[in-house]
């Protein structure tokens, strides 16, 4: 991670002990949402800069609970701690950076836009995927990928059990070891143009790893049509 | 539906301070469970040779030193040791269960919540809030303690219905989730000998680790059996006389956040709870996996 | 299910003297199994429970005589208006009639009959619930008031769309599948339900029956904390149950921080799911209404968290009815396409083409619909003319509406609201059981008091 270099002052500042989750999300969601935003003491509160739909920087300082960043469009939200479930929920754009860890369905059903994990992510990491890229530097847990249909999964880490459970078209890349592949989900080769996209978007999440080490997994597509024999599957 | 939550103290400074801390974590537990609250203290163990018991009365004037008087004719020795809102703690020369039974027997219109040395468990239906108010739980003091807030599922709010569950000695559940094959498991149970107060799947998880361990296996073997003989969605935190212990089921859906400093072990459903112990900022905290026992105790390795 | 014929004298085809059928492994049954066995696959199909369960039709009006008093129809007024939403939201919806039309998707149904569903409920006041594909800008434009789905799928979820809409209902299940998912099959997934849902087109669509990032009712009140927050507490918040567990699975809704609840009877319909699943699961809308009104009592919240209903609504009896039971509105969705012009004498020839007749058509899975309804084929959906299917639902909204406030007056009602359980009577003891209204001409309701 990049030493941090100083920066502007806020244009705006919430202390959570103080001010209300409403007042913080209804701000930002006005013409206030605009270049550098702070949030301090979040305490673990749910639904932080939600359904934010601006170019602003929001840089929340501490632990965040439920849906941080859900449905974000085109604002950079950085959280200097943890996050509970679905952080970055059906993202539209934009970015979301968890300096910590994050709890299970991190970037559920997200469609566009990209998260960075710099710590773990634990069960259904970018379940329902449609579109957005997810890069893990650390390990995610089980049913990661379950249902995703299109957008990238990067974990540098490990994968837990049942990785792609059902998968469509969304493309994962894993450096570590993967407990156990999901039903459809098989390994894929990694052609010239898969470590571009790897390379591009690590580069991205300004994380460094050397995309040779990335195993791609991808949907077989056997599910894509109900056949009997695959029965024993469903 | 629930929120659960323990907490473990390493220090003699957190010891005194368990129940402060415990009540501020019932209260970030509040929104996700309104209809009961519930918490197991494990503290001031009974002499040995006698037990200590927690009492419920629904009655206004309960009569705790009548109570107190007959147990210690029937039993030799016995005294009240607190009275908190509706409960109220004894203990007794004998055995723990001679005097369930004997309550059983001469006391129907009492609810026995725990049994066994150190135990003591308050449950009592209303808003959280209001428990931490009535019961004084900011002054309670003690190693370790398990907390719980309920929102019912399928079964009635009353105290009795309320969490933890204690079916064994110095041994409470509280649980978060939905269990799916309950129904059955309580008739088998009972036919085992076990007893229940209740319609309450959580109740019944409880009994099953009873049942378990009566028959020789350790809490982290019983535990495992769940992931066998459960059947639905649960995040477990068990209480015993050593520390507690947490489960969650295989397909992980329930929350669950566990947290360490040098003063504790916590454990929560959500992080809010464990963001107000002291020194929380600088916790480690990671989140259980699904289908692996994990325990705290003087006596085990974290 | 098999088209079985009957001859002119309700005789079944091909018998003889002599000749009995099995009850048990009716030949509706054998045909069943004889398909099983030569396509190793349940029977997917459409509509909703086609086997007879207590319902409204159970139930009968105690109309005004001498010791109640009627009131004239056009001069005293019978009001019919509603608000949902009362709870939380700055912004409830208001309703001219108490009949709401149901989630369905586009994808399910093509995009003409969506137009046509909008067009049709603006008119007479009322809303539109978009389905399991998201929101068209057609359905926005043409619905005045339109609720959008929060599925499990999340199939075109977007937070514009969110804030577009006038209400959000949050689907946990629905009557005809209650504990499954969406299902759409791939000849139906034509290019632009592709886009719009983000899968290969023609492929079978395979849909979650959990939500991805909430199980159970104390996280679910968690994530209708964050849509709160994203539409700044302007717009309702409905659940959507599908009822079997209805008393717990109301007073949860309430807890979880619902505006509205919707209850779907086993009637309901759906575009496409497993017949097994549609006949054996769930509960009739008519046991079930009064478990929901049970539990918003018990919690002080009857009229205060409003409760809609359907599964089965067909006329202004049934919407009177639901009323009476403590429902604040219906709503329709089998009806309002049989209304567009499904399962209609003149498509018969097209139907008997694709194995099917008129008033036996379910199988809006396969989309290939003659009346232009369950289809994404651009030459069958162009049949069906949005502006005239537009008014043949006001028209029928019209109807039912009337039907009801026929009902309400004979009753001595000047509002559709006033309308009680007192004011019912059943005809069956299963009936008088599950709604809780005395047995026709006694005191007697089984299980609730003595029979005198």
């Amino acid at each position: 991670m990049a030493a941090p270099e100083t920066t502007p002052a806020a244009a705006l500042s919430f202390d959570l002990r103080a001010d209300s989750v409403r007042d913080l999300n209804r701000r930002l969601h006005g013409p206030e949402a605009t270049g550098r935003i702070r949030v301090v003491n979040p305490d673990g509160r749910h639904a932080l800069a939600v359904g934010v739909d601006a170019e602003c920087e929001v840089e929340i300082e501490g632990h965040v609970g439920y849906y941080c960043a859900g449905m974000n469009k085109r604002a950079t939200i950085r959280v200097r701690g943890n996050c509970g479930v679905g952080v970055a929920e059906n993202m539209m754009s934009g970015q979301v950076i968890v300096e910590g860890s994050a709890s299970q369905a991190a970037g559920a059903t997200a469609r566009g836009g990209l998260l960075v994990i710099h710590g773990d992510a634990s069960a259904r990491c970018g379940i329902s995927l449609k579109g957005a890229d997810i890069v893990v530097r650390g390990s995610v847990g089980h049913m990661s990928g379950f249902m995703a249909q299109s957008g990238c999964l990067v974990v540098c880490g490990d994968a837990g059990e049942a990785l792609g459970d059902s998968l469509y078209e969304a493309r994962l890349y894993v450096r570590g070891t993967v407990a156990g592949l999901g039903a459809d989900c098989v390994q894929k080769e990694m052609r010239e143009e898969h470590v571009t996209q790897l390379r591009e978007l690590l580069a991205a999440a300004d994380v460094e790893a050397d995309p040779s080490q990335f195993t791609r997994y991808g949907s077989a597509r056997q599910l894509y049509n109900f056949k009997i024999d695959n029965v024993g599957v469903y | 539906m629930c929120g659960i939550a323990g907490l473990y103290t390493k220090t003699d400074a957190l010891r005194s301070q368990l129940g402060l801390h415990l009540a501020a974590m019932l209260q970030q537990l509040s929104d996700r469970g309104p209809d009961s609250a519930g918490v197991a203290f494990y503290r001031d163990p009974a002499p040995d040779g006698w037990c200590k018991i927690s009492v419920h009365s629904p009655a206004q004037t309960p009569g705790w030193d009548e109570l107190a008087d007959a147990l210690a004719r029937r039993f030799g020795d016995a005294s009240l040791t607190g009275v908190r809102a509706t409960h109220a703690t004894f203990v007794v020369a004998a055995a723990a269960d001679e005097v369930q039974a004997w309550l059983r027997a001469e006391h129907p219109h009492l609810t026995l919540m725990s049994a066994g040395q150190t135990i003591e468990i308050y449950k009592e239906a209303g808003l959280p809030t209001d428990f931490v108010r009535r019961f004084d739980l900011a002054a309670i003091e003690g190693s370790h303690a398990l907390g719980h807030t309920r929102m019912a599922t399928e079964s009635r709010v009353t105290t009795e219905h309320s969490h933890p569950f204690s079916t064994g000695l110095d041994l409470c559940l509280v649980h978060n989730g939905s269990l799916s094959n309950h129904n059955r498991l309580r008739s088998v149970l009972r036919k085992e000998g076990i007893h229940f107060q209740t319609d309450n799947d959580s109740e019944v998880a409880a009994g099953y680790l009873t049942w378990r361990m009566a028959q020789g296996a350790t809490l982290e073997q019983a535990l495992e059996g769940c992931l066998e003989d459960l059947d639905g969605f649960y995040t477990f935190a068990v209480g015993t006389a050593d520390g507690f212990a947490v489960l969650r089921d295989p397909i992980a859906c329930k929350p669950a956040v566990m947290a360490e400093t040098d003063e504790w072990v916590a454990m929560a459903s959500e992080y809010r709870a464990i963001a107000v112990l002291p020194g929380a900022e600088d916790a480690v905290s990671w989140e259980p996996v699904p289908g692996r026992v994990y325990s705290w105790g003087t006596a085990l390795v974290a | 299910m098999s088209v079985t014929g009957n001859g002119h004298n309700g005789t079944p085809r091909g018998w003889q003297p002599g000749l009995r059928e099995s009850a048990t492994f009716d030949r509706d049954t054998i045909a069943d199994i004889q398909r099983a066995a030569r396509e190793g696959i349940y029977d997917i199909r459409g509509f909703g429970a086609k086997r007879r369960v207590p319902h409204f039709d159970d139930l009968l009006f105690l109309g005004a005589s001498v010791s109640r008093y009627p009131l004239e129809g056009y001069r005293e007024r019978c009001a019919t208006d509603v608000t949902i939403g009362t709870r939380f939201a700055s912004e409830p919806i208001h309703l001219d009639i108490p009949i709401t039309i149901a989630g369905m998707s586009f994808g399910a149904l093509s995009g003409q009959a969506k137009e046509a569903l909008g067009r049709g409920a603006s008119e007479v006041g009322t809303s539109t619930t978009t389905g399991d594909g998201g929101m068209t800008p057609e359905e926005r434009e043409h619905s005045t008031k339109l609720v959008y789905q929060l599925l499990p799928s999340r199939y075109g979820m977007n937070p514009d769309d969110l804030r577009r809409a006038d209400a959000i209902e949050i689907v946990v299940g629905q009557g005809a599948k209650p504990g499954g998912g969406g299902m759409l099959l791939g000849h139906k997934i034509s290019d632009r339900v592709a886009e719009m849902r983000d899968l290969p087109k023609g492929i079978d669509q395979r849909s979650a029956c959990r939500h991805p990032d909430w199980t159970g009712p104390d996280d679910l009140e968690i994530k209708i904390q964050e849509l709160r927050e994203i539409t700044d507490w302007r717009i309702p918040i409905y659940i959507k149950v599908g009822a079997t567990r209805t008393y717990f699975d109301v007073a949860l809704a309430v807890k979880a921080g619902a505006d509205a609840i919707v209850l779907d009877g086993m009637q309901g319909g759906t575009a496409a799911t497993q017949d097994v699943f549609i006949e054996h699961v769930g509960i009739p809308i008519l046991a079930a209404i009064p478990q929901a009104v049970e539990s918003l009592i018990e919690l002080d919240m009857h009229r205060k968290v409003q409760l809609i209903v359907s599964g089965g609504i067909r006329t202004g009896a049934d919407v009177a009815k639901a009323l009476a039971l403590g429902a604040d509105a219906v709503s329709i969705g089998v009806a309002a396409l049989i209304a567009l012009g499904d399962n209609a004498p003149e498509h018969d020839a097209q139907y008997a083409e694709i194995g099917s007749a008129a008033g036996y058509y379910d199988d809006w899975q396969a989309g290939r619909d003659p009346a232009g309804i369950s289809t994404q084929e651009p030459e069958l959906a162009a049949r069906l003319d949005p502006v005239v299917g537009g008014r043949r639902l006001a028209n029928y909204l019209r109807t039912l509406t009337l039907e009801t406030q026929t009902l309400a007056r004979a009753c001595g009602k000047s509002h559709v609201h006033n309308l009680e359980p007192e004011d019912l009577v059943a005809l069956t003891i299963e009936a008088s059981a599950m709604a809780k209204v005395p047995l026709a001409g006694t005191n007697w309701i089984p299980g609730l008091s003595p029979l005198t």
